[in-house]
């Protein structure tokens, strides 16, 4: 564990990403098996020990440390793993260092129960360092500016391998990913994915910005506003199993088990989940807004009244596999091709394909492009007609053409310490409107909460400024005078039930910083209701 | 008579002593300042007059060119004020020439401690446990998290550093005034005897040290000589000019900070510190606690830092505490 917590010390310090890359490829060659597949995993996908939570970390805390000191200080550090790192009392004479095998089969054994008395332990054999790194580790991503393709590719520089195959194999692989270091690191035969339903890396887009395409290369596509998924179908006969993964590779199936027995042929396809509705593009765009979407996310067991009420269904934008066949190599029209021949085999209870946006020129899709807020659609995609289906995002493939932000100027209400990067700065903004004439005596209600948008300068100066200007602190949040008028960029505006205001937006970030500007000036509730797309 | 202690008035702008119509530390001109120590955010320009050891004096007037009405009070020294109130300077521990200031009205007895801390400093005199009545105490690092760890583990992390990369520099960010003297002076200590090149805003400091008596061996600004000269060598800047463009003409250089701050990690990240030397001027939580428990006063006062977390530790350990509201104090830099 030692050489583990040394890495992760030196990787939280090191700016540059070829050191990064240097130092994780170091330590994959260096340490023997199973340690270095465990390290793989903590540092790319995390591993998840279900007992032991940030809860856990804090009850533990709780009892050895007076529970206000604790908080004061969480709430400066900023990250609890790290306080409790901190303040962990080290013993006397501690007891020899586990390795990270050992860590991670002790923490694997824990439960809701033995966590509080095993937890502790565990880290009575670590000094802050090894306490800091056991933590990270137990409770799952380690956030220390490390990403999932960053750990990938520095396995594959540390055995020249190439790294979309490392992608490619990694999905149908778990931890300690013992075949992908016998086949990298000992010459292995490569691990057999093609009959496992896995997930396969997504090709994502760049925002097109000042650029301007030709459409006699590029063919546009509606940009719906529900989320991506890949919907992966693998196997043969009574073992063909269908899943369902969201834009990060996390499966999602259980949430949608409507899509899971109606996929008729083994396929790896991707597409837009939508509820079935007529926000997005009307009673012809068949789709509800991303806020009805929004009430099947993230549950673990679905009623039936949420099946009946919230129907999903899958609008195909494109097909990686097809019964057996690789097609990530063939141009975009091929592909789409493919996919528009597949469509009548297809259940229409829960498909569609994304239809093609046509227009003459480029100026004909902008004008097309501003109509897209009135039916409630996200933007435009633009795709290369001739680009093959490639992991990650390449420049020159795929944009995305969003429709221009809606602005709100808003007045600074409460300010929260951020986490990471930003502990002990007030970097997370709530903000309000006024509930009418705010000459004549009328208050200020929270619409919306926003964390960025801002460079780090401008983040110095809201953070005095909110120092300075404090007039009431509730644990880690401060009131401040109302004084400071922000300007709010934001995709849509819903009503909900959450808020004082009866309004949520989506996506809002601070736009511009009006230092300028008198707060009495800025917007009225009812102007932001004005802008209520559904 | 008078209510107990209230001739001695804590306001936003510093701490007002009312018979001898003084302030310490104020944080805007007055007429009759009583300065613990030249760090800027507790010795401002502007006072009629100004009382401070010689070596607190000698820093203002660098900085300020305040030889007008500097009233020197040497270490031990007592000097009667206006109103009956007895002034006497004693030793903090945070940088060279700062000091506590025990103020003695009506048989009652007040330290105000400015900054301080307990470690072992070769370039001023330790602090020093006055019994008084109430003790008016600073919390810089009033949390729990912050234990400084021995100074020669710090070294030793920087010396190794630097061996490994022969072809680099390594670039120490250290405030100008205490910390830059104290590490060059701790280096030299570990048996470090290379040349240390300064960036240029720490070369009057230094010498004013070396006036002072404190040995710092053979020092060199970078603007005198060229990359090549400094690969394999220690650089010492002001911390503001770690991620400036200023460091574009050192060889490589390794970046890191010397600061109470470093234990956090996220700290030593925000300023894009490779190398974190948690070195700090200031008492850690040990050394506050354990200063409150030995002076053992009545009451304590804080004044600026973490006041919060300081403030429940007297709750728990059944201590009178107060905190004061001064505005002006900025503790970033340590």
């Amino acid at each position: 564990m030692e050489e583990f917590a040394a890495l992760i010390d030196a990787l939280v310090y090191t700016r540059s990403r070829n050191e990064k890359l240097r130092l994780i490829a170091e330590y994959l060659r260096a340490t023997p098996d199973p340690d270095r597949g465990w390290a793989l995993a903590a540092l790319s996908d995390g591993l998840d020990f279900p007992a032991v939570k940030s809860s856990t970390i804090r009850i533990l805390l709780k009892d050895r440390v007076d529970p206000v000191l604790w908080t004061l200080s969480r709430d400066f550090v900023g990250d609890t793993a790290e306080t409790a790192s901190l303040l962990w009392p080290t013993p006397d004479t501690p007891p020899a260092p586990p390795s990270v095998s050992e860590t991670v089969e002790l923490l694997s054994a824990m439960n809701r129960k033995t966590v509080l008395e095993e937890l502790p332990k565990l880290l009575d054999r670590l000094d802050s360092s090894g306490r800091y790194a056991l933590l990270k580790l137990a409770t799952g991503g380690m956030r220390i500016g490390v990403s999932s393709r960053l750990a990938k590719t520095a396995f594959a520089q540390a055995f020249d391998v190439r790294v979309d195959q490392v992608e490619e194999y990694w999905h149908g692989l778990a931890p300690p990913y013992a075949e992908l270091f016998a086949w990298a690191a000992e010459g292995a035969d490569p691990p057999d994915i093609d009959n496992l339903p896995t997930f396969r890396p997504f090709m994502l887009a760049h925002p097109l910005e000042e650029t301007v395409v030709d459409l006699k290369d590029y063919a546009a596509e509606w940009k719906w506003d529900g989320i991506r998924v890949q919907l992966v179908r693998a196997g043969q006969g009574q073992n063909a199993e269908t899943r369902l993964f969201s834009r990060s590779g996390d499966d999602i199936s259980a949430t949608f088990p409507e899509l899971l027995e109606v996929l008729p042929m083994n396929a790896v396809l991707d597409g837009e989940l939508l509820v079935r509705g007529s926000t997005q593009g009307g009673e012809a765009g068949g789709a509800a807004s991303f806020n009805a979407l929004q009430q099947r996310l993230g549950r673990k067991t679905v009623s039936k009244k949420m099946l009946a009420e919230y129907p999903a269904f899958v609008r195909l934008y494109d097909a990686l596999l097809l019964e057996g066949e690789d097609l990530r190599e063939l141009p975009w029209t091929e592909r789409r091709g493919r996919l528009e021949a597949l469509a009548p085999r297809l259940p229409a209870s829960h498909f569609d394909i994304s239809s093609i946006v046509e227009a003459a020129d480029f100026e004909h899709l902008a004008e097309i492009r501003e109509g897209s807020r009135e039916d409630a659609i996200e933007g435009l995609m633009l795709k290369r007609k001739d680009s093959p289906y490639i992991a990650g995002r390449r420049v020159g493939y795929w944009y995305k053409w969003k429709r221009d932000p809606l602005l709100v100027d808003c007045v600074l209400m409460y300010a929260q310490r951020g986490s990471g990067k930003r502990s002990s700065f007030f970097s997370d903004y709530t903000f309000g409107c006024w509930d009418g004439d705010p000459d004549k005596g009328a208050d200020l209600l929270p619409v919306g909460k926003a964390y960025s948008g801002f460079t780090d300068e401008e983040l110095k100066k809201i953070d005095r400024h909110v120092r300075q200007n404090t007039i009431n602190r509730f644990g880690p949040v401060r009131e401040t005078e109302k004084t400071l008028v922000f300007e709010v960029a934001f995709d849509s505006v819903h009503e909900s039930k959450r808020h004082k205001s009866g309004l949520a937006m989506r996506f809002p970030r601070i736009h511009r910083i009006r230092w300028d500007k008198p707060p009495h000036e800025a917007d009225r509730i009812e102007s932001l209701r004005a802008l209520i797309a559904d | 008579m008078a209510a107990p202690f209230s001739w001695i008035k804590p306001e936003p702008h510093g701490i007002y002593v009312e018979p001898a119509d003084c302030w310490i530390d104020p944080s805007r001109p007055v007429d009759k300042a009583l300065v613990t120590h030249g760090h800027a955010d507790h010795a401002r320009g502007g006072h009629g007059e100004t009382i401070a050891t010689p070596e607190t004096l000698a820093i203002m007037d660098l900085r300020y060119n305040t030889r007008e009405g500097a009233v020197p009070v040497e270490y031990g020294e007592t000097i009667r004020l206006k109103g009956g109130v007895d002034a006497t300077y004693v030793p903090a521990g945070h940088v060279l020439g700062s000091a506590q200031i025990l103020l003695e009205h009506a048989g009652e007895r007040v330290v105000v401690t400015g900054d301080y801390k307990r470690r072992e400093d070769p370039t001023c005199p330790p602090f020093e446990v006055v019994p008084c009545d109430i003790f008016i105490t600073e919390a810089t690092f009033g949390l729990p998290v912050f234990c400084h760890p021995p100074i020669e583990e710090e070294m030793a992390k920087l010396l190794d550093r630097l061996a490994a990369h022969p072809d680099r520099c390594v670039l120490v960010g250290a405030y100008a005034l205490g910390k830059a003297q104290r590490v060059i002076a701790e280096l030299r200590r570990a048996g470090h005897h290379q040349p240390i090149y300064l960036h240029g805003a720490m070369e009057k400091m230094c010498r004013l040290y070396e006036e002072h008596g404190v040995d710092l061996g053979e020092l060199r600004l970078v603007a005198d000589h060229s990359k090549d000269d400094m690969r394999g060598h220690i650089v010492v800047c002001p911390p503001s000019a770690l991620n400036d463009r200023w460091s574009r003409r050192l060889p490589d250089p390794i970046t890191a900070m010397a600061s109470g701050w470093m234990r956090i990690r996220q700290r030593a990240r925000q300023r894009n510190v490779e190398l974190p030397l948690v070195i700090s001027d200031h008492a850690d939580w040990g050394e506050l606690t354990r200063t409150i428990r030995e002076v053992d006063a009545h009451e304590n006062w804080i004044t600026h830092g973490r006041e919060d977390a300081l403030l429940r530790w007297c709750q728990l350990h059944q201590r009178r505490a107060r905190a004061l509201a001064l505005v002006g104090y900025d503790d970033e830099d340590d």
